[in-house]
């Protein structure tokens, strides 16, 4: 029989080993020698068979909880070890930004590309300058407020069901949220002429929304619009029209048309949708828009009575149309994208073609 | 809505031509979203009587056929076996084109003459039947169809025309063919007649309980209720014409009860809901709101939990439920009837129920238990709480044709009213309506518009209409809004298409922000430096967000749609770095991606104007081309900040105890720093290259199999791009000094622990006016510089305004420079 093992000094001689190990490697050949297969450990384990009930549960306890010690301060003293280690290799190609040469960087002879919903939007604000608007923008996360109460969509109205909503999860549930359209930039921008003692609103609004929808060839939950607002006085529904028309032919081409059809939306009031000709047969009909000749493109109006009482404009004196409409959707008919995920899949061969 | 063109010639006389038809309705607002056309093609198949059957020789597939068309008998080859003689078959002569556009023409098949075809169901676009020939059965007298007879007259069918009609929201009025034909109506200028059954008897109309058949408790979700009992009901099939007409409008027939509560749904727009009245304990019906945890079995045999309060803004959990005498709930009001008092073969005696449900209650009991039909689909935008007394003697009356001898209504009725709404009567301004429309109608010519659409117009003064708006348009709002609601009424008479186009004009000019047209060169100069703006996902999971190293806490997403895509994303990385690896795993490799956007975190103060969530708009470039590092992010924050003209700028470089952000590499990115036009120093950004293990993870490396260095610019566009936030070059020209200049080589040995940049600018300093400009052209590492130092070699270009520099000049800078930069980095000329 071999001499009893003391396993509080073998615990103290491996911990120490262990501490003054300089490199994981040396931290996996302490661990190897001490509760390794051949360690002295791993034999008094074997000899417990050896002893009498009582010895061999007190034995076998401090031969685990010796194991177990060990091996956390293993663990402890490898990560350590790798930290450091890792922190020196960082360290050893440090640079100094400051040591710049006119050589250090490789100048790129070959260009990116906009991503196309971004050269869409361009030409879609560079229109819009053209005729006389301004290019506003707003908060993506908004409140209910801006998003649905001052547009005339009440709390728990079926109206909402228009727009399935992200809530975020802070405040009081379902009043902080992802904006589903761009009209809260309408209210903004409507409450700053106010609060400015009122002057005439002549801007569009570009941006990025929200909208529960599964991702499909035509819908993406995150998406853009543009929406147009003019306040001003003696401004009607003929001009809307008139704005319509001239932005249609001069973002399209001039031989696509626009035409207006009545549709509801809450915050407008008379409402209408918008259709243009068919970007794809010049209004001949196809599949695309079912024989008819005529795409939807988006949705218009005078603004409602009650949003100007929302914000406190004087409905009276003041008129003022809205329209918006989705900005990949124009890329998408324009450049006959089958497939609205393409978008946002970045495959640098789709992304290159723009 | 399906809207069968036949149907809707029940009110008033349309025309024949479909797409002039499809046309205005889509310019009312009714919009077409396809025509169906049934029995098209079916005009020249007639019925024929199989007189003769024959084998061909040499085939045993096929059999020739003498047919009787009704003139003479006709040969045809037919390949089925499931008719006799004797049988009534649709024939198609030669020469008539079948649905789907198939000519019929004379063949000849093994020697035989086939002078047309017997046709099967799926063939005449009747059915799905194609197993064999449609064989027309004997009508209820046992008769069958002579041959001859057109084949749709024989079925009972006409040609017709299915319009599917998309009803805006605010629109139940026109949920129901009467509303469609009434629009159509008015605007083609026909008399709408809409059906006027007979009036019911009502002996006594009892308004409360007292004869013990209804209890309203809770008004303000159902304020109206009629009832009325039926008895003597024999329950069975609806008359023909009756269940083909709610086929085409998409409704299966089930019994002459239920049918004639759904047609009167589909022509009136009022649902109404029988009960089995010997199967509700009591024989009578109590309306009250559910209370919480209760619990119905809907006819749809789920069994739901009622008046619980739902996840929306202001829903309480308030259902409206229709009870038995015993109290049991019998109906969800408004939504669905129950299971256990639904009508089936054994029912004698009905008790109808015709109500006017709460618009908004309605709306969120459907939503909170997913449950659209029908009828919640009408109440929740609110039928004609004056439209019940009709609904109910038309059901009468339709049921009357089928459901037998004994069959009657009782005369007592019982109708409990509440507050319903009321006819709205506003005064209408036609220069208000002109001044909305831009237009130049005369008082008559709004009138005129109004009167055909069942408003009550009035001329109360020059210019001033008094208009009675119908309970059944409830969306025309009273006094002061309602005036724009009937302007859009004026126009949707007219046309939308007739009303002019003007072009406004404005004083103010249109114009870009300055920080939309900086943020315009961002990209360009991006796009410049060879890199592809991507657009990546807003949203990103909890692991993504670790990645991106931002110490604020994310936003949560309430209703994510995907679970583990739960928050907003805080940092551009987690998007750019997965569309890196998109690209790789499409072998796409060595790209430069840029992208613009928005991150969003927890407002650590709180944020402002009821939201908690702080936004940062943020640049990101992405350099994984060949041999790009930190030094490439580096030259291309140089342009940027020379585009933007960014006056005054430095990098804080990581160095040990201190760092680069993550996921940044510790030592080979710093923070970029700028001088605020309060002279403040700012942060902008970073600049650097990406953690080892950032990239590792992407598992990009180069040919020879080693990870690749990733250059990373990721820049604050809310400091960077905000006019009047940063000190910026200045606008004024610098003079160019027309005499010749000078270089000064001069290589320190200084510390590794001071920056390159220190140095420069110690230079930039003792330079003075006369120094142009300062560029490090050589740093040396190695055995003749001492361990610990390294030496820069900078050429400093010398230049006055006024006069070519003197020797005496430039050793003078020279030596102030040396001293400058010994003195202040105790650093020594090499």
């Amino acid at each position: 029989m071999t001499a009893p093992l003391d396993v509080d000094a073998l615990v103290a001689e491996a911990s120490a080993a262990l501490a003054s190990a300089g490199t994981t490697d040396e931290v996996r050949q302490v661990t190897t020698a001490a509760l390794g297969k051949r360690s002295p450990l791993v034999a008094a384990h074997r000899s417990l068979g050896g002893l009498d009930p009582d010895e061999r549960r007190a034995l076998g306890r401090r031969l685990d909880d010796a194991r177990r010690t060990l091996e956390a301060i293993a663990d402890d003293r490898r990560r350590a070890l790798e930290a450091a280690e890792l922190e020196a290799a960082l360290l050893a190609e440090r640079l100094d930004l400051g040591e710049e040469l006119p050589d250090r960087a490789r100048s790129p002879l070959s260009r990116g590309a906009l991503h196309l919903v971004t050269t869409t939007r361009d030409a879609l604000e560079d229109t819009f300058v053209g005729m006389g608007f301004e290019v506003v923008e707003g908060p993506e996360v908004e409140t209910d407020w801006y998003n649905f109460g001052a547009l005339n969509i009440p709390p728990a109205h079926p109206a909402r069901g228009m727009w399935d909503t992200f809530y975020l999860a802070v405040g009081e549930p379902e009043t902080v949220l992802l904006r589903a359209h761009t009209s809260p930039v309408q209210v903004r921008l409507m409450e700053a002429a106010v609060a400015a003692g009122m002057s005439p609103i002549h801007a569009v609004m570009p941006g990025r929304c929200y909208r529960r929808d599964t991702p499909d060839a035509r819908h993406l939950p995150v998406f853009h619009q543009v929406e147009g607002l003019v306040v001003d006085e003696g401004i009607t529904f003929a001009d809307l029209a008139g704005t319509i028309e001239t932005f249609t032919t001069a973002y399209f081409g001039p031989e696509i048309h626009s035409r207006l059809r009545p549709a509801f939306f809450p915050f407008t009031e008379p409402s209408a949708e918008f259709e243009i000709t068919c970007t794809l047969c010049r209004g001949t009909g196809c599949r695309t828009c079912s024989g008819t000749g005529w795409i939807e493109l988006g949705g218009c109006g005078m603004v409602d009575p009650a949003v100007f009482d929302a914000v406190g404009i004087d409905g009276e004196r003041w008129t003022g149309f809205a329209f918006g409409f989705g900005i990949d959707r124009c890329a998408q008919m324009r450049h006959q994208i089958a497939d609205m995920r393409s978008l946002v899949e970045n495959d640098v061969r789709f992304l290159r073609q723009f | 809505m399906r809207v069968p063109l036949s149907w809707l010639r029940e009110y008033a006389p349309f025309g024949d031509d479909v797409d002039a038809l499809a046309q205005t309705l889509d310019d009312l607002g009714l919009v077409v979203e396809g025509a169906e056309r049934i029995g098209e093609g079916l005009g020249d198949v007639v019925v024929a009587e199989v007189v003769e059957i024959g084998p061909i020789e040499g085939a045993d597939r096929i059999r020739r056929v003498v047919v009787d068309d009704g003139t003479r008998p006709v040969e045809v080859v037919c390949g089925a076996w499931n008719f006799a003689v004797g049988d009534r078959v649709p024939l198609a002569p030669v020469g008539s084109v079948l649905p789907g556009g198939f000519a019929i023409g004379r063949r000849k098949l093994r020697g035989v003459v086939s002078d047309g075809m017997l046709c099967s169901s799926r063939e005449l676009a009747l059915g799905d039947d194609h197993q064999g020939i449609l064989v027309l059965a004997p009508d209820d007298d046992g008769e069958r169809p002579a041959p001859g007879t057109p084949l749709l007259a024989a079925l009972g069918l006409e040609a017709d025309v299915v319009f599917d009609v998309a009803v805006e929201a605010n629109r139940p009025d026109a949920l129901c063919m009467t509303g469609v034909a009434r629009d159509l109506a008015a605007r083609l200028g026909l008399q709408l007649a809409l059906p006027e059954p007979p009036p019911l008897a009502a002996a006594a109309v009892a308004t409360g309980d007292a004869d013990g058949l209804v209890a309203v408790e809770s008004p303000d979700l159902c304020p109206r209720f009629a009832a009325r009992v039926l008895t003597g009901v024999a329950v069975g099939p609806s008359p023909r014409w009756l269940a083909r007409r709610l086929e085409l409008a998409g409704m299966r027939p089930i019994n002459n009860v239920v049918d004639a509560s759904n047609y009167v749904m589909l022509e009136l727009g009022q649902p109404t809901h029988p009960y089995d009245r010997d199967r509700l304990a009591g024989g009578r019906l109590e309306v009250r709101r559910a209370r919480p945890g209760e619990r119905i079995v809907t006819l749809d045999g789920v069994e739901r939990v009622l008046g619980q309060p739902g996840p929306g803004l202001g829903d309480t959990g308030e259902d409206c439920v229709i009870c038995d005498g015993s109290g049991a709930p019998v109906a969800l009001g408004g939504v669905m009837g129950g299971a256990s008092s639904e009508i089936g073969p054994e029912t004698r005696t009905v008790l109808l129920e015709a109500a006017y449900f709460a618009p908004l209650a309605v709306a969120r009991t459907a939503k909170r238990l997913g449950l659209r039909t029908e009828a919640s689909v009408r109440f929740e935008r609110g039928c004609d709480p004056e439209g019940i007394d009709r609904a109910v003697a038309r059901l009468c009356e339709l049921l009357a044709l089928t459901a037998g001898p004994d069959f009657s209504v009782e005369p007592g009725a019982t109708d409990v009213r509440g507050d319903v709404p009321r006819p709205a009567r506003l005064r209408v301004r036609t220069g208000r309506v002109n001044a909305l429309l831009g237009t130049g109608f005369s008082d008559e010519d709004v009138a005129g518009a109004l009167a055909p659409l069942g408003m009550d117009v009035e001329a109360v003064e020059d210019g001033v209409l008094e208009v009675t708006v119908p309970t059944f348009r409830p969306d025309i709002r009273p006094a002061p809004h309602g005036e724009a609601d009937v302007a859009e009424e004026v126009a949707r008479a007219s046309g939308y298409s007739l009303l002019p186009r003007t072009r406004p004009a404005w004083p103010q000019p249109g114009r870009l922000t300055a920080r939309q047209r900086d943020r315009r060169r961002l990209r360009e100069v991006a796009c410049g430096l060879g890199a592809f703006e991507a657009w990546t996902s807003a949203f990103a999971t909890p692991e993504e967000h670790a990645l991106g190293g931002v110490t604020l806490d994310a936003v949560e997403v309430a209703n994510p749609l995907a679970a583990d895509e739960r928050l907003l994303r805080a940092s551009l990385v987690p998007g750019l770095v997965g569309a890196l690896r998109y690209n790789e795993e499409r072998r796409s490799s060595g790209l430069r991606l840029f992208e613009v956007g928005s991150v969003f975190a927890v407002a650590p103060d709180g944020g402002s104007g009821g939201v908690p969530v702080r936004t940062t708009e943020r640049f990101a470039l992405a350099l994984a081309g060949p041999g790009d590092d930190a030094w490439s992010a580096l030259a291309a924050w140089r342009v940027v900040a020379d585009v933007l003209r960014v006056a005054d700028w430095s990098v804080r470089h990581g160095v040990p105890g201190r760092p680069a952000p993550s996921p940044l590499h510790p030592f080979r990115s710093g923070v970029l720093t700028c001088r605020a036009a309060g002279r403040d120093l700012v942060e902008v950004g970073v600049v650097g290259e990406l953690h080892p293990q950032v990239t590792a993870s992407l598992g990009l490396s180069d040919a020879s199999g080693r990870s690749i260095r990733v250059g990373w610019l990721d820049l604050d566009l809310d400091v960077l791009l905000e006019p009047g936030s940063l000190s910026r070059r200045p606008e004024q020209a610098v003079p160019v000094s027309r005499f010749p200049s000078s270089d000064v080589d001069l290589a320190f040995v200084v510390d590794e622990t001071v920056p390159a940049a220190a140095v420069a600018s110690t230079l930039l300093d003792a330079g003075g006016a006369e120094l142009e400009s300062v560029t490090l052209f050589d740093v040396y590492r190695g055995p003749s510089v001492p361990e610990g130092t390294r030496s820069l070699a900078y050429r400093v270009r010398l230049c006055a305004l006024d006069h070519t520099l003197t020797d005496a000049e430039l050793a003078e800078l020279r030596a102030s420079m040396i001293a400058a930069v010994e003195s202040g980095h105790g650093a020594s000329l090499r």
